[in-house]
């Protein structure tokens, strides 16, 4: 088998701050990881490949530090790294992003073999939209099973796969054909520890880096900001409340006087509870 | 970026609700986007109209029908028997086909896991901008969709167009937009629209449907009163506190996007941008910051109550009533002067 894993380089979240007089992000020095439902996805090909041999590929489009992410997936054992790296990339939308990692994945089945499954984490912590693994599987005319939690069983002679995938108030098991996308949810099946053995590969390997002309991009109007349909117009900080918030004080029974406090704005409460 | 509609993309015109039908029931969040829908149809004085697609049969005709009492001027319907589960490839060509023949200027969707789903194909095949998770949804004095959402790491929205593209496409989660009320209305024009697609043409086959147990399903999202800590609670023994002030309330609880991440509380109880959004009557939160995410899935409850030690925190700004005070020691004190006044002779009753 040889599987394409997509991964995508994050702001590690918890410790972004924000300027408290500008209130406009401070990304210097913010630490970044691989997105995390990257890494459920990464385990998936891990497995498979552990059932059924093959390679895996792992794929991200980003600034040149991304290749620190591309390394990291190297120590978990992947076999080969591609990063789709270029200034005509910069500024795209999920629309341009698909577009950008759909030609990419062509590239890499011509280049080291067509895969058999593509994998995407169900959404990032930055950009949070879970737009991308749908927009690949369109553009590339696969089938595509998102929000899965298990891959059930996998045909290799046959090219069919089963799923469970999760949709609203239950699990629908799901059998398609190969290729597809799959968009993989947090799960039980926690990133393994990478062999140490993987670790020094890593650490030497060669990363394959693709301009937009390397990866066979076409139609450059279609990359970055000028292929984004999307527009930020504003960023803004949220308005406080016309009144902030009422003080409730009471140095001896401040539970007493928050209760009264409460059913003297909501007096149906009272009844209701 | 300027606004430079293309000539052929200005006769798409009216805003579309497309109506999430799973098993035979209307999800709540289509309704709620009918609301949203006709407020901005309203605005630019054209029709609102409910995309209703499913299988044949009672479910799928009555949930066009009952789209008119949330607000419809018109409904699209798509039914035949090849919809009765939700599948990628059927629904994407039913949407697709229905935009393409009828051209909307506005289609919303609930950010669901089916939503998401098809939204972020069908915005592929007609390679226009699609804005994940809105939490305002309002027109610009030019017309177009001015889609608001959080963005990452701060205490920031930003506001997304679409502006040289048609439709505009957006998401919006459960319970972010209110619930409109039903009036009893009679159906308008409903357009029925082919499929035109048979079962040996689909290539993923559902094999079994696996509905969780109830247990698995909190109704946090729908309750009347809930209570949730954040880390200011310290570590997760002390959650309990949480616990035992929403069970005496008989109300859910809920946390933080934190407590989730360390394990303490379970994903389905994290309230915010990348969890439930609430709307109960009364919110009670306990050392949670405020931040803009747990802010955006908190703003529809009718009283917020913050109880933090820090008189500055971020959650003051939008929060009803603040008690600037440790939550270890109020949380218990509230507990039990909520027992007092609630249950006022339950320690006569333990006495006996
Ligand atoms: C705050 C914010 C809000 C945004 N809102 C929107 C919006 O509403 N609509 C819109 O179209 N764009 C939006 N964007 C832009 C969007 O984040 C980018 O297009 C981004 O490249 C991919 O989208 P995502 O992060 O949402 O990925 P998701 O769709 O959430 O990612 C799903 C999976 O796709 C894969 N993936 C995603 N990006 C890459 C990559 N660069 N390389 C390899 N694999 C990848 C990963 O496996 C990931 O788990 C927003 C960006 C930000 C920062
Ligand atoms: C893409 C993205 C999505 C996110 N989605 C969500 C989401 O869905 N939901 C969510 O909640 N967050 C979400 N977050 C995280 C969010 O930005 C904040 O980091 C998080 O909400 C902070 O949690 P907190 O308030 O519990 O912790 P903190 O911000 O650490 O706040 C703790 C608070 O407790 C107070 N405190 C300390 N001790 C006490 C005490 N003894 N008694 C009372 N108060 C005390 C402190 O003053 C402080 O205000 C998201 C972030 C990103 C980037």
């Amino acid at each position: 088998m040889h599987n394409i894993v997509c991964i995508k380089q994050v702001p590690d979240s918890a410790q972004i701050r924000v300027h408290p007089v500008t209130n406009t992000i401070m990304r210097q020095g913010v630490p970044t990881i691989i997105n995390p439902y990257d890494l459920f996805a990464l385990e998936a090909a891990l497995g498979l490949r552990d059932r059924f041999g093959g390679e895996i590929t792992v794929l991200t489009m980003g600034p040149p530090s991304a290749e620190e992410s591309l390394r990291k997936a190297l120590t978990y054992g992947a076999d080969r790294a591609v990063q789709l790296t270029d200034r005509c990339f910069a500024g795209s939308d999920t629309l341009a992003t698909t577009y950008a990692l759909a030609t990419a994945i062509r590239k890499i089945g011509k280049e080291y073999g067509p895969a058999n499954l593509i994998f995407t984490g169900k959404q990032t912590i930055d950009g949070d939209t879970a737009q991308v693994g749908p927009g690949i599987a369109k553009r590339l005319g696969v089938g595509q099973l998102t929000y899965v939690a298990k891959v059930r069983s996998v045909d290799v002679a046959n090219e069919t796969i089963e799923a469970e995938r999760r949709s609203e108030g239950g699990v629908q098991v799901l059998h398609t054909r190969l290729p597809c996308l799959i968009t993989m949810l947090e799960a039980t099946n926690q990133i393994r520890r990478g062999a140490m053995a993987d670790a020094l590969r890593a650490a030497r390997a060669k990363i394959v880096k693709w301009s937009a002309q390397d990866a066979g991009v076409e139609d450059i109007s279609k990359c970055g900001l000028k292929g984004s349909p999307t527009v930020v117009k504003r960023v803004f900080a949220p308005p406080a409340r016309a009144e902030r918030a009422a003080l409730v004080e009471s140095a001896e029974q401040p539970a007493q006087a928050l209760i009264d406090a409460i059913f003297l704005n909501q007096p149906k409460l009272e009844t209701d509870l | 970026a300027k606004k430079e509609l293309p000539e052929h993309f200005k006769s798409y015109k009216h805003v579309w609700v497309f109506v999430e039908l799973e098993r035979g029931q209307v999800h709540p969040v289509s309704w709620e986007l009918m609301g949203a829908g006709r407020g901005l149809a309203d605005r630019l004085k054209v029709n609102l109209a409910a995309v209703v697609v499913g299988p044949e049969g009672q479910h799928t005709r009555n949930a066009a029908l009952e789209a008119f009492c949330y607000g419809a001027d018109l409904a699209y319907l798509v039914s035949d028997n090849v919809l009765s589960d939700y599948r990628n490839e059927s629904y994407t060509k039913a949407l697709t086909e229905l935009v393409n023949t009828y051209k909307p200027e506005i289609l919303l969707l609930g950010a669901t896991t089916l939503g998401r789903d098809l939204a972020g194909s069908v915005a592929t095949n007609l390679s226009t901008g699609l804005t994940a998770d809105c939490t305002t949804l309002d027109v610009d004095a030019d017309g177009s969709l001015a889609a608001t959402r959080p963005t990452f790491g701060g205490s920031l929205l930003c506001t997304i167009y679409t502006l040289n593209y048609r439709p505009q496409m957006a998401t919006v989660r459960p319970r972010v937009m209110p619930m409109p009320a039903r009036v009893m209305r009679d159906a308008a024009r409903i357009v029925v629209h082919p499929l035109g697609l048979v079962e040996d043409d689909i290539v993923t086959k559902v094999l079994s449907f696996l509905p969780d147990r109830d247990a698995e399903t909190s109704t946090l999202a729908y309750a009347d009163v809930v209570v949730a800590g954040g880390l200011g609670l310290g570590s997760p023994e002390n959650f309990r506190l949480v616990r035992e002030l929403a069970a005496l309330l008989g109300a859910e609880y809920g946390c933080s996007r934190p407590l989730v991440q360390k394990g303490w509380v379970t994903s389905d109880r994290q309230i915010g941008q990348t969890g439930k959004t609430i709307r109960p009557k009364l919110y009670i939160a306990a050392g949670i910051s405020g931040a803009i995410q747990h802010r955006v899935g908190v703003e529809g409850a009718d009283l917020i109550v913050a109880v933090n030690t820090d008189k500055n925190a971020p959650i003051f700004d939008f929060a009803h009533l603040a008690i600037v005070s440790d939550a270890m020691q109020l949380l218990p004190a509230l507990t039990a002067a909520f027992r007092a006044r609630l249950l006022p002779d339950s320690r006569a009753r333990i006495a006996v």
